[in-house]
């Protein structure tokens, strides 16, 4: 049987799902193996260190560095609030006495004979790592944090903007291929994951952030809206800490695109439901794609399948075909010719005939296609 | 075994995605490129064992030459018949590559020498942290932090001179307390290589927080650079640390017989050696998904960038970004919506493995691909420049002519040679595509031959020159390199259709082409004769290398596009009218046959 290898983004009404919760640095795990977790408990925490600031004392009263010493108030490793006195000078007319006050609170790092710098330290920052899908601690990876276990509909967008958040979906649209209008968000959907069809405009994102709605989640986006949001242009597909207001994920690309019909649909079957979403994308080295998660099966589901990605393609698969002149048209996989063929760009490339809707049948090379992961 | 005794060697380069190896057979006197095999990377997860890429890949080969060199998995030295091999060599940029933060005093001064420093070593340089450098000290310390490289360079005063600047750098990097990308549990690699007088200074305060290595001061003087034992210490920890933490490499290390190198220093090797068995000045350039490489040897000195965020797929959003999508507009000649390739471009980032199915896209990405290669090459030219801050001598006579210290070392009327590969330039439909994107990119002056890598062996040769300087330039001529011709532009500005060349070619093997060149005009001649003598005659006002209007004799190459006389002058700008200039656009790639009707 021919066959390719072109992996797709997964759409599944329920799976099995292992999420690895570790902190960036060592901390204390707060969770405890087999314990049932929900989405905002926090499993572990560490502190982050504070922010180093310095202070040029040589400088400000006007001594060589090594001589600073003899003007310190306080020493390394001393506590310090902000607006206390760190190091002052001892003139004969007091008139013409300096003092440095420390600018943060803090302790006193280092003092340098060297260079004449202080530097302080702000205090630690706590760091909590949150469960942020719902299920069961399976694995403890000591001081650093859990892996858990969920059931549940897994749907992978193909580009996300924010973070993590979690929230009830509402679904806002009545057809993958209609426009999610500013109109359509009212006040109760603050706090909610609003699906949407093909495309949400900068208003419409605008409206949403301004309502405090979680997430949205839609077909696609224009780009230059996307920099209009974040006022700048993404250069690399690395993503996941922008603070907009809101998490955006898209699930077909840039453009106007419908949302694929299996995804709306899977996504309408669990509205009401509350589930938790990732913008965080990143395409190169450990491919990372934004995610929608929702616990528990869908109402028709009775069976949870273990996620059977098979790597390849073969006669038959469903398909969507990721470039021009196509871009965005979902179609099934007719057959896998061998042979290497020269497409419209005159480059030789391995492809595939795909039968569309109508019954029309095109050629696409196989790079230009993602099969449709159910 | 002795180097004169080499006749089969397998050489492998284990890439982001895929592992490549080649077989090398000494046929005769000279050595060849028989056979190559490749399968994906191993590094990363599920496998996480980079030897099972390069077994892949070497199976391959094995299966397509009928030669047994694997027992197991290991690798059969030394060749004897049709079984084993004589040496086996590997390059690596898997995972990321070698990813280096680097430090100095003074930005222009030590700043910039430690960075042509760590890019010499084959490094991604993930800042160059200065104490000019406009941060407040406190946004340094949070830089240090937040960047996990695989090792630190550490730089900063001439020998004897002021301390007090590095040893603050110094100070910083304590405080922030950076971790190694790899291996939480072991310490960060920290090369020192500044005022030597600071070294007992440098030792208390990092001694204990990092691992420390002392090395000489990289540079001594403002007038003198001294890199290398820098850079060989960089290799050290390479191969020391960071590969000892990656994935299989600990395997991978005793399988080689020669150290694995970064697969970027194994290209500037390459570069390097063919330079200099030529006495050519020579521009290599790799532009690849995410980052562009490129290397230059000018007068006999090696200079290599590597722009980590200016690539045909991961990074193509950014070279819209960085070069505004006017500069990407002008190169198309035809009229596209903004909207629609902002989008285009957005897709193929999500999308990084899609490939253009249609003309227009194709020339979509040649466009991205000119405008990529020209701001790589802007930063290879403000990196590739003589020592800053040295004092010179000026006689009266200089005094008409102004020149300040850290000029570019890139003359592009004296290169005489232009390497590309990546896939965009290596495996364009038509060769004549991949000349022109070069030539419209590099904008060379006078004579220039140009070639591609067509199938990026570079990295092997580069390493196996470690071994034998012969085998890896005998191959680098017979099958790496695709000759694609010569390219003769001459300097100088006309009104358009005006004469500005005349010009004679005749070929080693008697073939033998003339005419005129007019400017505007892009005249494409068939040319296949590996050597050739070129007459040029260029008008009064235009040079082709040897002062304008004087004559030129040079031997040039043809290839498989032969000669292009590009007569749109020098510098070269498209028209800013919008019809005239897609009229150009239409009239010089119909000339040089780039894009079927």
């Amino acid at each position: 049987m021919a066959h390719a290898y072109t992996p797709g983004l997964k759409v599944m009404p329920c799976t099995l799902l292992k999420k690895r919760r570790l902190l960036p640095i060592p901390g204390t795990v707060l969770a405890q193996m087999g314990q049932e977790v929900d989405a905002l408990d926090v499993v572990a925490q560490t502190e982050l260190p504070g922010k180093v600031f310095s202070v040029n004392v040589a400088n400000r009263l006007a001594v060589g560095p090594d001589e600073i010493k003899n003007f310190m108030l306080k020493g390394e490793g001393d506590t310090i609030k902000k607006g206390e006195i760190l190091a002052e000078n001892k003139p004969l007319f007091k008139w013409f006495k300096t003092s440095i006050e420390s600018t943060v609170d803090g302790t006193v790092e280092a003092i340098s004979p060297v260079t004449g710098q202080v530097l302080l330290r702000e205090p630690p920052k706590v760091l909590p790592i949150k469960a942020y899908v719902k299920g069961r601690i399976v694995e403890i990876t000591p001081n650093f944090g859990v892996t858990l276990e969920a059931e549940g509909t897994f749907i992978q967008g193909i580009f996300g903007i924010g973070g993590e958040t979690n929230g009830e979906i509402a679904v806002v649209v009545s057809s993958p291929d209609e426009d999610l209008a500013p109109e359509s968000i009212k006040e109760n959907h603050k706090g909610k994951i609003l699906i949407g069809g093909k495309h949400a405009s900068l208003a419409t994102i605008k409206r949403a952030i301004e309502i405090g709605v979680n997430a949205i989640v839609v077909g696609g986006i224009h780009d230059r809206d996307l920099r209009q949001l974040l006022g700048y242009d993404i250069g690399v597909a690395v993503t996941g800490t922008e603070k907009i207001g809101l998490t955006l994920i898209v699930t077909e690309g840039f453009g106007m695109i419908p949302m694929a019909d299996y995804t709306f649909k899977l996504l309408a079957s669990r509205n009401g439901e509350n589930a938790s979403v990732s913008g965080a994308t990143q395409i190169r080295a450990g491919v990372m794609r934004p995610e929608i998660i929702v616990p528990g099966f869908p109402k028709n589901v009775t069976e949870c399948k273990k996620d059977q990605g098979r790597g390849w393609i073969e006669p038959g698969d469903p398909i969507r075909i990721i470039r021009e002149p196509h871009f965005g048209v979902i179609g099934t996989v007719k057959s896998l010719p061998p042979e290497l063929t020269v497409i419209g760009s005159e480059s030789h490339a391995r492809v595939l005939e795909v039968s569309l809707d109508g019954g029309e049948v095109i050629i696409v090379p196989r790079a230009n296609i993602e099969v449709l992961e159910k | 075994m002795s180097k004169k005794d080499l006749e089969v060697i397998i050489a492998t380069d284990c890439g982001s995605t895929t592992t490549k190896a080649v077989l090398i057979e000494k046929k005769g006197d000279t050595y060849r490129q028989t056979f190559r095999g490749e399968a994906p990377t191993t590094v990363e997860a599920p496998f996480e064992d980079v030897t099972k890429g390069v077994l892949n890949s070497i199976t391959e080969v094995e299966e397509l030459s009928g030669r047994r060199i694997l027992d197991g998995e290991r690798i059969i030295t030394p060749n004897e018949g049709m079984t084993g091999a004589d040496i086996y060599v590997s390059t690596s940029s898997a995972g990321g590559g070698l990813q280096m933060m680097v430090a100095g005093a003074v930005k222009a001064m030590t700043g910039e020498s430690a960075q042509r420093c760590a890019l010499g070593a084959g490094a991604i340089v993930m800042d160059v942290l200065a104490s000019n450098d406009g941060r407040a000290d406190h946004e340094k310390i949070e830089r240090i932090r937040q960047l996990r490289p695989d090792m630190m360079l550490l730089s900063g005063g001439t020998d004897g001179g002021t301390i007090t600047h590095v040893v603050e750098l110094a100070q910083f990097l304590k405080a922030a307390d950076p971790k190694p990308r790899l291996g939480a549990s072991y310490k960060l690699p920290v090369i020192y290589a500044g005022n030597n007088k600071a070294q007992d200074q440098i030792k208390e305060i990092l001694g204990d927080r990092t691992a420390l290595i002392i090395t000489e001061n990289l540079r001594p003087t403002l007038e003198r650079e001294n890199l290398m034992p820098a850079r060989h210490k960089i290799h050290d920890i390479f191969l020391e640390h960071v590969m000892q933490q990656a994935p299989g490499y600990p395997r991978l290390m005793k399988m080689v017989g020669a150290p694995i190198m970064p697969t970027p220093a194994a290209v500037g090797t390459m570069t390097e050696k063919f330079a200099k068995a030529n006495n050519f000045n020579v521009l290599a350039v790799d532009i690849g998904g995410a980052t562009t490489d490129v290397f230059s040897v000018f007068s006999g000195v090696f200079n290599r960038t590597v722009s980590a965020n200016l690539g045909m797929s991961y990074s193509i959003s950014n070279v819209m970004a960085e070069a505004g999508l006017a500069n990407i507009l002008r190169w198309l000649p035809f009229d596209m919506d903004e909207q629609d390739l902002r989008n285009r471009l957005k897709n193929k980032m999500i999308r990084p493995t899609t490939i253009p199915q249609t003309v227009e896209d194709l020339q979509i990405e040649h466009a991205v691909a000119r405008e990529a290669l020209r701001l790589a090459f802007d930063q290879h030219k403000a990196l590739a420049v003589g020592l800053k801050g040295v004092q010179q001598e000026r006689s009266i006579s200089d005094a008409f002519e102004q020149t300040s210290s850290g000029q570019s070392l890139i003359n592009v009327m004296k290169l005489d040679y232009v390497i590309g590969s990546g896939g965009i330039l290596a495996h364009s439909p038509r060769r004549t595509q991949s000349m022109l994107m070069m030539i419209d990119a590099y904008q060379p002056e006078g004579v220039t031959r140009m070639a591609v890598d067509s199938i990026f062996m570079m990295p092997h040769l580069g390493v196996l020159a470690q071994i034998s300087e012969k085998a890896a330039l005998d191959v680098f001529y017979h099958d790496c390199l695709v000759r694609l011709g010569t390219c003769l532009a001459p300097k100088g500005l006309a009104k358009e259709g005006q004469l500005i060349m005349e010009w004679e070619v005749t070929g080693s093997d008697g073939s033998r082409q003339a005419g005129e060149l007019r400017f505007g005009d892009i005249i494409h001649v068939p040319f296949a004769a590996i050597k050739a003598k070129l007459v040029a005659k260029p008008v009064k006002g235009f040079d082709m290398g040897a002062g304008p209007g004087n004559r030129v004799d040079a031997d040039i190459e043809g290839g498989i596009v032969g000669l292009v006389l590009d007569g749109r002058g020098r510098p070269f700008n498209l028209a800013k009218d919008h019809s005239k200039r897609r009229d150009d656009l239409n009239k010089w790639y119909k000339a040089m046959g780039m894009y079927p009707v």
